[in-house]
């Protein structure tokens, strides 16, 4: 599958070839078990597998708990808690679906950190990188529909509150809205189409997952170097690569072993530690929490939204040219799409032609800022909406922005990047120099009988 | 990318941050049997806790989501099924017969607790985890793995918090609670010292009775507790175990490659 010149599978026995010869599936697994993957690939490489893992896990637990929930305004909030206390296992199924969640959104939030740190969205890795976001787009609105489903306080208000952004639309945003909603207000039909929206998506996002392994499978992995794999030899090609099992299943294995770790401690010991307490209270129109917030992995965005009030220079600018169209809710509404949808146009705006920020002393510290802006928007999408965090979310936004479209394209061309080594094979036995034997040191049980 | 590793982990921890909080007034931190790690409940505590919600808080406030067989069910009050069936018998609960009324009988083991709209409290069964009491340190929450929430210290604190002031505001008579966020609760005090008799001896004193009932509140809203915790511990003892070996595994699988040896085989 892969440009990479490697060993291909070849049917050895007569049933094998039988099989081959009608349906190459054997193949096709040993081609993507066995891909090369450069050897020197660090812990940040070991998100996709979590990624992998927690949309199964997602998807298993779903529709186990399907199996005893009742989408109904009058029953959802009770099929819950019959879940929680009646069902076997139930408060297992559902703390860790519940939890799932944010497993989800901490492993995409590292991947995408990480592939904007290494440059792993430029050429010609693009359509992966669309596919990732468009991916996190549909995550982000399956877990949105998801955190409906229980119907508590926060359900409901974060439902009217989040669908209530399409009303800011211009001209169309009202008819828009209630044909979402299913009618003038969050009520049962809202439920019952958030229920089956969140069934269907997760398939949506298995689908683009075996898209998304196939284009990085087309194009190879990037790596910390941001080298590329050399193509010229099948030896050189070995040099820099090693065959996707045992190594990188085994090292991927590790890292999601602790993972899960931490996570069955969250689990077990504290479930409710990202939730809301008002979403154990039944879900209620005539009475609004004293504070709407949404899930910590909507935050950032959520602050860029409510950012761009009305007296907001560029709001009043676009307000005007637009004789009133573009009020502030919706210029919100743009603003809060735009900072991910700036996102898939990276490989474009980004002019360097070094890939690995590795290599690249000023982006190091643009991007390292950008994280930190990330974690200050979370935190200021968790505050009210008052001064002084209504400035300093528009200071956050500004610099969301201007990171995409300003200094990416300007570093560039004014960056001196570091030499790069030649090869990932140079790369890597500057990192474990075989002369010292490398992690042999002190290390008996490395040393295979031979 | 280390130190995107660390931020990660702060992240985790600091997002249910400021919105876990609330505005409750103050809270005191009791000490529950339940807290931390390998916390369970206290089975004489839960079952003093039911009697004062019986006498008491279930004039006005229903757990509809309980059943009377959940009082017999394991890691609780620890009640048998006869006991539970006995207690079941002080309830009426509601059922529509063949012709379409609504009728009352005795409620039975398999039965839930009724519904109790009264006076329009709210319903207790969830009230333990539909309130934070606390979320430190700094907001962050973290500590909840060995405080728990501060959903049953808001609870007790409630109790305990009436200050004796009250007020008459749009005709309801409000009065002054320092745990109540706002500070005044349309609830009058119901706690006044030895307002139940405890059949151990066990003190009857405002603080101990509401430190019981929010204890028994704490178990309705989270019944599977200990299972819970238990699952988490088995969970985290094997995925330790598995963590080990896969470091194992790992380490001398990559070992040659480190070492430099440019023909690899798969280790064996």
């Amino acid at each position: 599958m892969s440009g990479i010149p490697h060993d291909h599978y070849e049917p050895s026995t007569t049933g094998e070839k039988w099989v081959e010869k009608r349906l190459p599936i054997i193949g096709l697994m040993y081609d993507t078990l066995m891909i090369p993957t450069p050897k020197n690939l660090n812990w940040m490489w070991i998100w996709g597998i979590v990624l992998t893992f927690t949309l199964v896990l997602q998807i298993v637990t779903g529709i186990v708990l399907v199996m005893h929930y009742t989408p109904h305004v009058d029953l959802a909030f009770a099929s819950v808690e019959h879940i929680m206390r009646d069902v076997n296992g139930g408060w297992a199924l559902r703390y860790i679906h519940q939890n799932g969640a944010s497993l989800f959104f901490v492993a995409v939030y590292a991947h995408i950190f990480r592939n904007l740190y290494y440059g792993s969205y430029k050429a010609p890795r693009e359509i992966t990188w669309i596919l990732g976001i468009i991916i996190y787009l549909l995550m982000m609105g399956t877990a949105f529909m998801g955190y409906v489903l229980p119907w508590g306080q926060m359900s409901f208000w974060g439902a009217t509150v989040i669908t209530g952004l399409f009303g800011a639309i211009p001209f169309i945003g009202e008819g828009l809205q209630t044909w979402l909603l299913g009618g003038p207000a969050v009520g049962n039909a809202t439920l019952n189409r958030f229920f089956s929206l969140h069934y269907l998506m997760p398939f949506l996002i298995l689908g683009l997952t075996i898209v998304k392994i196939w284009a990085f499978h087309t194009t190879g992995n990037n790596n910390p170097t941001g080298v590329e794999v050399r193509r010229t030899s099948k030896a050189e090609a070995k040099a820099d690569t090693l065959p996707f099992w045992p190594y990188f299943v085994i090292k991927d294995l590790y890292a999601l072993a602790v993972i899960l770790l931490v996570f069955f401690a969250i689990v077990g010991f504290m479930p409710n530690y990202l939730g809301h307490p008002d979403n154990y209270i039944e879900a209620n129109p005539l009475v609004t929490p004293a504070h709407i917030v949404p899930e910590w992995y909507f935050l950032p965005f959520y602050a860029i939204l409510r950012a761009f009030t009305s007296d907001v220079w560029i709001v009043m600018f676009f307000s005007w040219i637009s004789g009133g169209i573009i009020d502030a809710a919706f210029f919100g509404v743009v603003a809060m799409f735009g900072a991910i949808a700036i996102m898939a146009f990276a490989p474009w705006l980004d002019t360097s032609s070094v890939r690995s920020g590795r290599y690249r002393p000023m982006f190091k510290w643009w991007f390292w800022l950008l994280v930190f802006d990330f974690f200050f928007l979370m935190w200021l999408g968790s505050k009210e909406a008052a001064e002084p965090w209504a400035s300093l979310s528009l200071i956050g936004s500004a610099y969301w922005f201007a990171y995409f479209l300003v200094i990416l394209p300007l570093l560039g061309v004014i960056e001196k990047p570091l030499p790069r080594p030649a090869t990932i094979e140079q790369a890597f036995d500057e990192e474990h120099p075989p002369a010292s034997g490398g992690a042999m040191v002190g290390d008996k049980a490395a040393t295979p009988a031979e | 990318m280390k130190l995107f590793t660390k931020a990660l982990a702060i992240l985790a921890i600091s997002s249910s941050a400021a919105f876990a909080a609330g505005k409750a007034g103050e809270v005191i931190d009791y000490d529950f049997s339940f807290e931390g790690p390998f916390g369970t409940y206290d089975q004489n505590q839960l079952q003093r806790g039911l009697k004062v919600y019986t006498e008491i808080c279930s004039a006005c406030h229903g757990i509809k989501y309980v059943a009377f067989r959940d009082l017999a069910a394991p890691h609780g009050l620890g009640y048998t099924r006869e006991q539970a069936t006995v207690y079941a018998e002080n309830f009426e609960v509601i059922e529509i017969n063949e012709f379409g009324e609504t009728e009352y009988r005795t409620a039975t083991y398999p039965d839930k607790f009724p519904e109790n709209n009264a006076v329009g409290a709210p319903d207790l069964s969830l009230m333990a985890k539909a309130r934070a009491g606390f979320s430190g340190p700094y907001n962050l929450g973290i500590n909840q793995i060995v405080k728990g929430m501060g959903g049953p210290e808001y609870i007790a604190s409630l109790l305990t918090g009436y200050t004796g002031e009250e007020k008459e505001e749009a005709g309801t008579v409000l009065y002054e609670n320092t745990a109540f966020p706002g500070g005044w609760i349309s609830m009058a005090p119901v706690l006044w010292g030895d307002d139940v008799e405890f059949d151990d001896g066990s003190p009857t004193d405002i603080e101990s009775t509401a430190q019981d009932v929010a204890a028994f509140l704490m178990w309705t809203a989270e019944p599977k507790l200990a299972a819970r915790k238990q699952m988490g511990l088995t969970a985290v003892i094997m995925l330790t175990v598995l963590s080990v070996l896969l470091y194992l595994t790992n380490k001398r699988i990559w070992a040659p490659v480190k070492a430099g040896r440019k023909e690899t085989t798969p280790a064996e």
